[in-house]
């Protein structure tokens, strides 16, 4: 068994372990980590981060177990795979940290962000932005003469990509909740 | 049946509940409730320090030399913030060290009150757990919880930060039986499968070398003397880094010496050439692997180590097991005994042979001086005047703290006590009162050197009030020894603000404090005052002046792998290239 128990001969995991062990290319996890909900928790996940010098590209954090006092932590995170090794052994090692799990690793997984877009415009750019919004599914959750705002669902791309849209439409903010994700089936 | 108690008192009794008979602390005004009932009892012996960092290394001294806890009390802001470096210390070296603090009343946090302090962030990263009790229902609680953290899987620091208020309230007491077990429960066993894997390399190795680190002593003498037994059953040879002196014993006939930057010739090349790397609770520091790319290249190396983040952080490893060294030899033992105690007899022989040729090199050989005292020669004089005794050694940090794990021998695991990960000069002083507190009619010496003896010189209020016989062997460069040796190999002999100007007279400094001072500067005299500090009953300082430009050999250069070792005063120019100068 590796120090992250992942059985030898596994096949689910053969062709990860098939990589070299200290190569340079970097690669995308999402990590779910289950905490207790106490003070200062999130703070000694944070600090892992920045005092070892890892990525964080996207953070979630809310309660999931009222009664348990657990809390689900998201983090996007990249690195070569030796450094996302070290992130999952670091994290096991937090005290109030049950469980560390490599969506990514683990198998296939859903995952989604929630944004707000503050869209600003008139004429035919604001009837492009609309029209807009119907393909990708956004709602208009509030409007003036003068703008609006969606609010979309989806993959961290398909946010991205309707922001792109957006920009030249007039696009003025955007407020994302970051990446929740859970793995598929059972 | 449940006892009402305030906070203060709880405190006093989960201690005493946890088995603790000293406590290292200062008081101040957070926590005068806990003085308080510190005051009304004789079950814990309070140690009263001269300074909070004393506190703490003289708890990792108690700590190290007893397998124990080490326990430390102190006063909020201030308090704290001087823990702070006995705590990284702590954790560096995964020392099992309990600090309750205390804090300004819960109602007053995060109003900037008086002698405030965020202790709890300021200490997060430098401890392994730490808790804020706002609620003294909870205190006996997180203190017993405290006691668990710090002493399962890998052992570390960790802080209790208790609010004036939450001292003075009173709430039901929680025996260590009733408090509910957390889902803290570190993995002890090891994978047998890994384990069997191991076995069979051991079987059929040419070329093996244990290295081995802290995590045996840590693991307790249960685990240093299944080492012994492997080691001395296979007639492996075994080498050790600064951390692991004492696991296996230096008289004992697989023993290598330390290895590392200033490690022996013979361990660093056995090192570097080797076929199976059995590493036992070490977690290849820099100080250890030198050059990553051409740190052993021709082995398979095994790890056995309780933290799993130890395993491939640095150094990728064939064979990883997680586990308690003790739980794990034992099992590598019983495998091992089972398939009939094979090893490859004439492999090993011809790597002895090899072996032996590098131990002819004499790498600890120097030259002795008529006149003037070489460092070298001193420590070999006080291991030979003292080798016989009970005796504890400490350390500071630099150029003595090598060359007393070169020069002393160490035969049992708990006898060495130096500051390893973080480098703490001013670590050794306050280190050797909780060792001698801890032990009271052993030998305890503290080598050290001048400049780090200073920075916890107030520590001798310490010691003279609590009449600890400590021996402080000062080796007296009249310089930062460590720091003049890279100035001179790295930077042009440009010693920029690395000697010691302006030192006290240390017999006169010993005399005001009431202690006794000895000074020596002829090596003809060095037996006689040597006899002379350990034949007096109190404490000492020693002055030992030494030779002022000697430097610690041998060296691997930064940036450089175990087989580019110096021997000596040779050609050091460009030895180290400019990449090996960023390195520390």
């Amino acid at each position: 068994m590796s120090a992250l128990h992942i059985k030898k001969g596994s096949n689910k995991h053969s062709a990860y372990n098939l990589r070299p062990n200290f190569s340079d290319v970097t690669e995308k996890h999402t990590l779910a980590i289950l905490v207790d909900n106490e003070a200062g928790v999130l703070a000694r996940v944070i600090g892992l981060f920045s005092g070892r010098g890892y990525n964080i590209e996207s953070l979630t954090v809310a309660e999931v177990d009222h009664t348990g006092h657990l809390s689900r932590i998201t983090i996007v995170t990249t690195g070569t795979p030796q450094v996302i090794e070290q992130i999952k052994a670091q994290l096991g090692r937090i005290v109030p940290v049950h469980k560390v799990h490599d969506l990514t690793v683990e198998g296939p997984f859903v995952e989604r962000e929630l944004a707000l877009l503050k869209v600003e415009g008139s004429g035919e750019k604001r009837v492009e932005a609309l029209r807009l919004a119907d393909i990708f599914r956004a709602h208009v959750v509030d409007s003036t003469l003068e703008s609006f705002v969606f609010q979309l669902t989806g993959a961290p791309d398909k946010i991205d990509a309707f922001a792109d849209l957006m920009r030249p439409l007039g696009l003025q903010e955007i407020a994302r909740t970051g990446v929740a994700a859970l793995s598929r089936g059972l | 049946m449940t006892r009402e108690m305030t906070g203060a008192k709880m405190v006093v009794q989960a201690l005493i509940d946890q088995g603790v008979d000293t406590v290292f602390g200062y008081p101040g005004g957070a926590v005068l409730p806990i003085y308080d009932e510190v005051f009304q009892q004789n079950a814990i012996r309070h140690i009263l320090v001269r300074h909070e960092q004393g506190a703490v290394h003289a708890a990792e001294g108690y700590a190290r030399s007893t397998g124990k806890p080490g326990v430390v009390l102190v006063t909020s802001g201030p308090g704290a913030t001087n823990a702070v470096t006995g705590l990284t210390d702590a954790l560096m070296d995964s020392i099992p060290i309990i600090v309750l603090t205390g804090q300004v009343p819960t109602f007053m946090i995060g109003s900037d009150a008086f002698q405030e302090a965020d202790t709890v962030g300021i200490t997060r990263p430098c401890t392994k757990h730490n808790w804020l009790v706002k609620d003294t229902a909870d205190l006996s609680a997180k203190i017993h919880e405290a006691f668990h953290v710090a002493t399962s899987g890998r052992p570390g620091p960790v802080l209790v930060d208790i609010p004036k208020d939450v001292q003075f309230a009173s709430a039901a007491y929680v025996s260590p039986s009733k408090t509910p077990v957390g889902h803290y429960q570190p993995q002890v066993k090891g994978d047998m499968e890994t384990i069997t894997e191991l076995v069979a390399a051991l079987e059929t190795a040419q070329r093996p070398v244990f290295y081995t680190g802290g995590g045996v002593i840590n693991s307790g003498p249960g685990a240093s003397q299944l080492l012994r037994e492997l080691v001395d059953a296979t007639g492996f040879p075994i080498t050790s880094t600064l951390m692991g002196l004492g696991a296996y014993p230096a008289s004992g006939k697989g023993w290598l010496g330390m290895l590392g930057m200033h490690g022996l010739y013979e361990a660093n090349l056995a090192m570097h050439g080797c076929d199976l790397m059995i590493n036992v609770g070490a977690r290849f520091d820099d100080r250890i692997t030198g050059r990553l790319d051409a740190f052993s290249p021709k082995s398979r190396k095994a790890h056995i180590d309780i933290d799993p983040s130890s395993i491939n952080k640095v150094i990728h490893v064939d064979m990883p097991i997680v586990g308690d060294i003790g739980h794990v030899l034992e099992d590598v033992l019983k495998v091992w005994k089972a398939r009939g105690r094979k090893v490859n007899s004439e492999g090993v022989a011809k790597w002895w042979r090899q072996i032996e040729t590098w131990k002819e090199v004499n790498c600890l050989k120097f030259a002795s001086d008529e006149k003037t005292i070489k460092p070298q020669y001193a420590l070999s004089r006080l291991e030979a005047l003292t080798k016989d005794r009970d005796r504890y050694i400490c350390t500071e940090v630099g150029q003595h703290q090598m060359w007393a794990a070169q020069y002393l021998n160490f035969e049992d695991p708990n006898r060495w006590m130096t500051s390893g990960g973080l480098g703490t000069m001013g670590y050794g002083f306050p280190a050797s009162i909780g060792v001698q507190i801890a032990h009271p009619d052993a030998l305890v010496i503290n080598v050290a050197g001048e400049a780090s003896w200073l920075m916890n010189m107030q520590e001798m209020g310490t010691a003279v009030q609590y009449r600890l016989p400590v021996k402080q062997f000062i080796l007296n460069n009249e310089r930062l020894g460590m720091v003049r040796q890279w100035q001179e190999l790295l930077h042009g002999e440009r010693y920029s603000q690395s000697w010691s100007e302006a030192l006290p007279d240390f017999v006169k400094l010993a005399e005001a404090f009431g202690a006794k001072g000895i000074i020596c500067k002829d090596p003809a005299d060095l037996d006689d005052a040597i006899m002379e500090m350990l034949d007096h009953d109190g404490p000492v300082i020693f002055d030992c002046l030494v030779e002022k430009h000697e430097n610690c050999f041998p060296m691997i250069p930064s940036g450089e792998p175990h087989n580019k070792m110096l021997l000596g005063e040779v050609s050091l120019k460009d030895a180290i290239g400019t990449k090996g100068a960023v390195l520390v």
